[in-house]
């Protein structure tokens, strides 16, 4: 697994409409620069945002990747949800401090500290 | 003194972007309380804008990830996301790259930064700017700390680069407004967006209007993580507004509104009135 490659794929495509021109015509080929598993390939050309999640991806990267898919807010929130039932915890990066970021186990946290 | 204006808001890309998904009475309280920051803010006549910000990996990234960066640019752009997206037209931001020079050495005698001549501001800057100046007219000058990919500075070199830029602002001819933006508790664009932790937000600004220094910096980012979300990384920008002035200040709102995924914050620092 290559977070950083995921991840640095996503930033160059984000901030630079030539990226995303290149994504859209050809979207295997725009990846080929970077080196990522055959996994991390087909999650970033589906896109499967749940997977990206899953990955460790951040989703201050993760929303404009979803943004420009058209895919609405509530519909990104719902699949990283989605992403987590069906792939597990967070497996890197900043979220994986506790596994899993969820919203059961935030509530639980809040009800804690109160 | 030539620092004229000092405070901090909230810069959620939601506050602007979706906005029509908003409670209205709660969106337009918080309007409201953005309006006055900004009239405070033209009745300090300043020359040029100081925004200390958090980027969302716009211009930095982890290949070359700088705690500390300046922009010395002449102008400045965005917002880098798509405009619709965010509820802001693409637009070019004046920037002041003399002064900006001028501080950036200043700063240097304190802290240790990066520079940068080229920046596309992202919701973090546009935001503010879209309601504090909203012609874009009032040269900028942008400041990052890296609140979102550890390893993350230290709250206590946060404070030194505060007061570093603080020193250096005061050493400027020019009237300088200064301004922070972040979040307090928030757990942005991940599944538990919308969530607030209003206690830990309130003891929070409790400290930072009181300007007490010992207290913010006992702050662990472990536990700002388990508390109050990675978004919490960015009380950093607050902070250093305190270190800056060294002054107590003024929580003119804070509400927590879930759909823009923070409890929506501004303030000012009680600043001595400059007549001059």
């Amino acid at each position: 697994m290559s977070l950083y490659q995921v991840q640095k794929f996503l930033f160059e495509l984000n901030r630079d409409s030539s990226n995303q021109q290149s994504y859209r015509e050809d979207p295997r080929s725009a990846l080929s620069a970077f080196d990522l598993t055959p996994e991390e390939r087909s999650a970033l050309m589906k896109p499967d945002i749940g997977l990206l999640f899953h990955f460790g991806v951040n989703g201050q990267i993760l929303m404009h990747f979803a943004a420009f898919h058209k895919i609405e807010w509530q519909d990104y929130l719902q699949r990283m949800r989605d992403g987590i039932q069906i792939h597990g915890p967070v497996r890197e990066g900043v979220y994986a401090v506790t596994g899993y970021e969820g919203v059961p186990a935030h509530e639980q946290r809040l009800s804690r500290s109160e | 003194m030539t620092l004229v204006f000092a405070g901090v808001c909230s810069h959620a890309p939601g506050i602007v972007g979706r906005a029509h998904l908003a409670e209205e009475v709660a969106k337009e309280r918080l309007y409201k309380a953005f309006d006055s920051m900004r009239e405070r803010l033209e009745d300090s006549r300043p020359d040029v804008l100081v925004v200390v910000a958090a980027e969302h990996f716009a211009n930095f990234f982890m290949n070359n990830m700088p705690s500390f960066a300046i922009g010395m640019a002449e102008s400045y752009e965005g917002p880098i996301e798509d405009p619709e997206w965010l509820g802001i037209p693409h637009t070019r931001i004046p920037g002041a790259r003399s002064v900006s020079e001028s501080l950036i050495n200043e700063v240097m005698q304190g802290a240790d930064i990066s520079y940068a001549e080229e920046w596309k501001f992202d919701h973090g800057i546009m935001v503010p700017l879209h309601f504090l100046t909203p012609n874009f007219n009032l040269p900028v000058i942008p400041a990052n700390i890296n609140c979102q990919g550890p390893p993350l500075a230290p709250l206590h070199r946060v404070w030194a680069f505060g007061e570093a830029l603080g020193a250096a602002i005061q050493k400027l001819p020019e009237r300088v407004a200064l301004i922070g933006t972040g979040g307090i508790s928030h757990w942005p664009a991940t599944p538990d967006s919308g969530k607030i932790n209003e206690k830990w937000d309130r003891n929070f600004l409790d400290q930072w209007s009181r300007c007490d220094k010992e207290a913010m910096l006992t702050y662990t980012d472990k536990d700002s993580y388990l508390d109050a979300g990675q978004g919490a990384f960015e009380i950093r920008t607050f902070m250093t507004i305190s270190a800056a002035t060294g002054l107590p200040g003024t929580i003119h709102f804070y509400e927590p509104i879930p759909i823009f995924a923070v409890g929506c914050t501004i303030a000012t620092i009680d600043l001595p009135i400059v007549n001059t």
